[in-house]
């Protein structure tokens, strides 16, 4: 527990709604404590502003321990923050000293428009989902569990993948807006897995042709997005998707179009 | 008086369930897709719902207020789920399972639903598998378990510290497929401020977009809730700050009845609390007592020196002292409350004095500290980014936080409330924990409910009402319930008082904490029932709610959810006042036993408080529902 409270001036990107114009707004924050979160600082600002007669900064954030994925700022140019495989709910003020200037915007990528000040309009990834990240499996229709053993070596990498959170900070990080590393944790989560394989082909194919038509950008292997990622998921796995993109255009070449796959 | 019938089948306790399914009524196929059904919430157990329910054939519409349904609360849980499986061959059975959850909730649940619950555990886990579900595996191939508080067997199946993302996703999955293929509209960011009773019956709801801040009516054939738990009523909880108990809260104030309130979970194993900026609290998975050792000083002269220098003979690992059998994994409650008694007596670690040791040195001998990180990495980290503490070097601290509610909206066996029409399905029931739940089996329960039970149990009901019978958005009703929800806004937005609306959540956790949590008796309670009053009417008088209600406001939303965690909070200390017992999280220190443990009082109490609304201002009623046990016999739960 700390008890020295220094001063920051916190650098805030302000928009009133969609397509408005938006600018920064500088504003003073004291007594701040280096065990409290980023998150604490900006609630602190906004009680202050508040009283101030200042509409609160509008932030997106829920469970504040880094597994929601609901938080989105991107401080001093980096999306979640100054530190590797946290979000930015996991960012302490500790990392911070008397006096520091706090530049704090939204992500900045076509396909997630800023809603208001820091929030962002994320719900092109459950878009991309619904075209095929599942295992179409009817409830009650499974077969016992433990039927089919999987090597713990391919559970636990289908783990890696699997964690992913889904915020986005790996569109933001990269200079094309590519949800490349998204897309293909979730393709590889379940590419991995016996019981993901009947699907395979067209949950890849699906999966990458909403996210094109969704306007997100091309993957030039720059590698900023796992850079990024407060889960640490390793673009390893994009070169695993292409691979299986590859295989999957290849395999329905030769085949009457896969159902689904047309989606 | 509301009427109270559990509707539990008769027969035998292992039949139960196979009869009654047998014996409901079922929709016939074409006529599923004339019936909507409204689910709020996609958490496990809305998800689960609302995807076998559109699998059916049914329409269903699911409301969140988060961004997107995979951001639901349930993606936070960290340590695992509970299934009688009996893998390990450790004599686990349906029976045990049910037995140590009817023991563990301190004999205060309802053993027909509890049966049930451990019947369809095995089912959940063959669907979560075959969803892709990564969960943790030996390396043979086959699924791995971990043991939990309360329970001598390994039946916890977990996929790292992540179980409860990895099972949300398996659920936002199928919920996806259900979208993508039409049968389930989704709607986000949409809150739901009311309920809408037509005649009698649940008819829909109100909802306001967070977003545009437009307020709208939907109207259904059925309501399903499946909205969470409601320990943020505390202001510092393990919970998402957005968890909040508007929907149920509102529908008790239309007639549902709200059961055992006063029963919170104060879990063990958190990070302690260091400023008053805090804004939640995080646990650290109880799997971690399965390795983890906890002690504090044996003397009050030790508790600031540094652990390391505190030799074996002055340390007192207190569980494993008092509990021998159970140690480290004794239920929560039970370990909460030694915690406390601890600290009370000067022993607390920590500079504030609310902290004792959960220690790996030992395990970190016996596996390696490689060996430790394999099962518990994540939560080293997360330990280390909020406390710049390294939990490998220095023993964790840690302290008892609020963390689940058993109370929650009364249902039937059918998991119906009291208003026909009107479901309640995971956390947001009271069913299946009594006083205290065991580790791992909330989200057994979220997924039961919404995989196992409501497909089956909602057909029962809408069986009953005629075929596109339903009452029209535009009926008296809902217009009625709209301006009303429209006209609450517009008066908070109008205030513009001296204090931002954090100020009476934060105040109102204090009351909370200090007369209602981990210990309560008679004078705090009413301490806090003539406190919480003069709190909500300073709130409605003093509280700064900024901008306006035709944007996204953040602080509006905030300032509704904690106008009725106000109410709530109320009702909770009065439960806890009405109850003159101890039993399971409900701990009155008026009964106890000379060793501090909880004195029951099965001739009074064994039933459940399901409280009624009776109007703005007035007193609610307190009705019961007794619990029968007819296959366990009530006892005083020994751990030791
Ligand atoms: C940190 C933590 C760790 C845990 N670990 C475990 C564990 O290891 N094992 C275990 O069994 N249990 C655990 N639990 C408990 C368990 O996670 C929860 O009880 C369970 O997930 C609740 O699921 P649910 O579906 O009932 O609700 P939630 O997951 O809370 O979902 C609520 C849903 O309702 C929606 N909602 C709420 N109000 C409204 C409204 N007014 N309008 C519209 N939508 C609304 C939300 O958007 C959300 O979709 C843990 C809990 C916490 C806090
Ligand atoms: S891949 Fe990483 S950065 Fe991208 S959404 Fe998932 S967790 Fe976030
Ligand atoms: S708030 Fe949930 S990940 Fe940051």
């Amino acid at each position: 527990m700390s008890t020295n409270t220094f001063s920051v001036t916190v650098r805030v990107w302000r928009q009133d709604g969609p397509g408005r114009p938006g600018a920064f707004a500088d504003y003073p924050v004291a007594g701040v404590n280096p065990d409290m979160s980023f998150l604490e600082m900006l609630d602190v600002l906004n009680d202050e502003l508040t009283m101030k007669g200042i509409e609160p900064v509008a932030f997106a954030h829920d469970c504040r321990e880094g597994i929601c994925g609901t938080c989105s700022l991107v401080i001093d140019g980096k999306p979640h923050g100054p530190h590797h495989g946290v979000a930015s709910c996991q960012t302490y003020m500790r990392s911070y000293k008397d006096g520091d200037v706090i530049v704090v915007e939204p992500y900045r990528a076509r396909p997630f428009p800023v809603v208001k000040d820091l929030v962002t309009d994320r719900s092109a990834f459950d878009k991309i989902q619904q075209a095929g990240g599942f295992i179409s499996i009817r409830t009650g229709s499974a077969p016992e569990a433990n039927s089919v053993p999987v090597p713990k070596e391919v559970a636990d990498l289908a783990m890696d993948a699997a964690q992913c959170i889904g915020c986005g900070a790996c569109v933001a990080a990269c200079k094309n807006s590519s949800a490349m590393l998204f897309v293909a944790a979730k393709v590889s989560h379940l590419g991995l897995l016996p019981q993901g394989q009947p699907e395979r082909d067209r949950r890849v194919l699906a999966m990458v042709s909403t996210m094109d038509g969704l306007g997100f950008g091309s993957c030039t292997n720059q590698y900023e997005c796992s850079a990024a990622c407060p889960k640490l998921i390793s673009h390893d796995f994009i070169a695993r998707m292409n691979r299986d993109y590859a295989k999957a255009v290849f395999r329905s070449a030769f085949k009457p179009v896969a159902a689904g796959a047309e989606a | 008086m509301a009427k109270l019938d559990s509707k539990v089948p008769p027969g035998e306790l292992s039949g139960k369930w196979r009869r009654h399914k047998a014996d409901i009524r079922l929709v016939n196929p074409a006529n599923k897709r004339k019936y909507e059904v409204i689910v709020v919430g996609a958490g496990l157990a809305g998800s689960s719902a609302a995807a076998s329910l559109a699998e059916m054939g049914y329409k269903v519409s699911c409301f969140v207020f988060h961004d997107s349904p995979r951001r639901a609360h349930s993606i936070a849980a960290q340590g695992g789920i509970n299934a009688a499986k009996n893998y390990q061959n450790d004599g686990d059975s349906v029976y045990r399972l049910f037995y140590d959850t009817i023991k563990g909730g301190d004999y205060r649940a309802r053993e027909a639903n509890v049966h049930r619950l451990a019947e369809v555990s095995v089912n959940i886990i063959d669907q979560c598998v075959a969803q892709g579900v990564p969960f943790a595996r030996e390396y043979g191939g086959l699924l791995d378990n971990r043991s939990f508080g309360g329970a001598q067997v390994s039946r916890t199946f977990y996929a790292r510290g992540q179980t409860g993302q990895q099972l949300l996703l398996g659920a936002y999955s199928a919920l996806s497929k259900g979208i993508a293929s039409g049968g389930i509209t989704l709607h986000t960011q949409s809150e739901m401020l009311d309920l809408v009773v037509v005649d009698g019956h649940a008819k829909g709801i109100i909802v306001r977009d967070l977003v545009t801040g437009t307020i709208t009516r939907h109207a259904a054939d059925a309501v399903i809730l499946a909205t969470g738990g409601y320990g943020n009523v505390f202001n510092l909880s393990t919970y998402a700050r957005g968890s909040n108990a508007t929907a149920i809260w509102r529908a008790y104030k239309r007639g549902a009845c709200f059961a055992n309130p006063c029963y919170t979970q104060i879990h063990p194993t958190c990070i302690p609390v260091t400023g008053d900026y805090q804004s939640k609290l995080t646990l650290m998975s109880e799997s971690l007592r399965n390795d983890g050792r906890i002690w504090v000083p044996k003397r009050k002269e030790d508790r600031l020196k540094p652990p390391a220098s505190i030799p074996e003979s002055d340390r007192d690992y207190y569980l494993e002292r008092i509990y021998p059998s159970f140690g480290n994994l004794c239920p929560r409650d039970v370990a909460s409350r030694a915690a406390k008694r601890v600290c009370d007596e000067g022993r607390g670690v920590g500079i504030s004095g609310l902290g004792v040791y959960l220690d790996f040195a030992e395990s970190i001998g016996r596996l390696g500290e490689s060996g430790v990180r394999e099962r518990y990495g994540n939560l080293f980290d997360i330990y280390k980014e909020i406390t710049n503490e390294n939990a490998y070097k220095v023993p964790m601290r840690i302290f008892p936080a609020v963390h689940y509610t058993m109370g929650g909206l009364w249902v039937d066996y059918n998991l119906m409330s009291n208003v026909p029409g009107l479901f309640v399905l995971g956390e947001a029931n009271f069913s299946d924990h009594g006083a205290n739940r065991l580790g791992a089996s909330a989200l057994m329960q979220g997924l039961g409910d919404g995989y196992f039970v409501i497909p089956y149990t909602v057909g029962d009901y809408l069986a009953s009402q005629k075929p596109g019978s339903r009452p029209s958005a535009d009926s008296q009703e809902f217009k009625t319930a709209e301006v009303e929800v429209a006209l609450t806004t517009s008066r908070m937005l109008s205030i513009k008082g001296k204090e931002p609306v954090s100020h009476y959540h934060k105040r109102l956790g204090q009351i909370m904490w200090q007369y209602c949590g981990m210990a309560r008796n008679k004078e705090g309670l009413e301490k806090a029932l003539q406190e919480i009053p003069a709190l909500r009417k300073e709130f409605w008088e003093n509280v700064h709610v900024p901008g306006s209600g035709d944007t996204m406001n953040q602080s509006l939303e905030r300032a509704g959810r904690v106008a009725d965690f106000l109410e709530l909070g109320e009702l909770m200390c009065r439960d806890a006042l009405a109850r003159e017992e101890s039993c399971g999280g409900h701990f009155r220190e008026e009964h106890q036993y000379p060793d501090g443990e909880c004195k029951r009082d099965d001739v009074n109490f064994a039933h459940v408080a399901a409280w009624e609304f009776a109007g703005e201002g007035k007193d609610p009623v307190r009705n019961t529902e007794p619990l029968n046990y007819e296959t366990v016999k009530m006892s005083v739960r020994n751990y030791k």
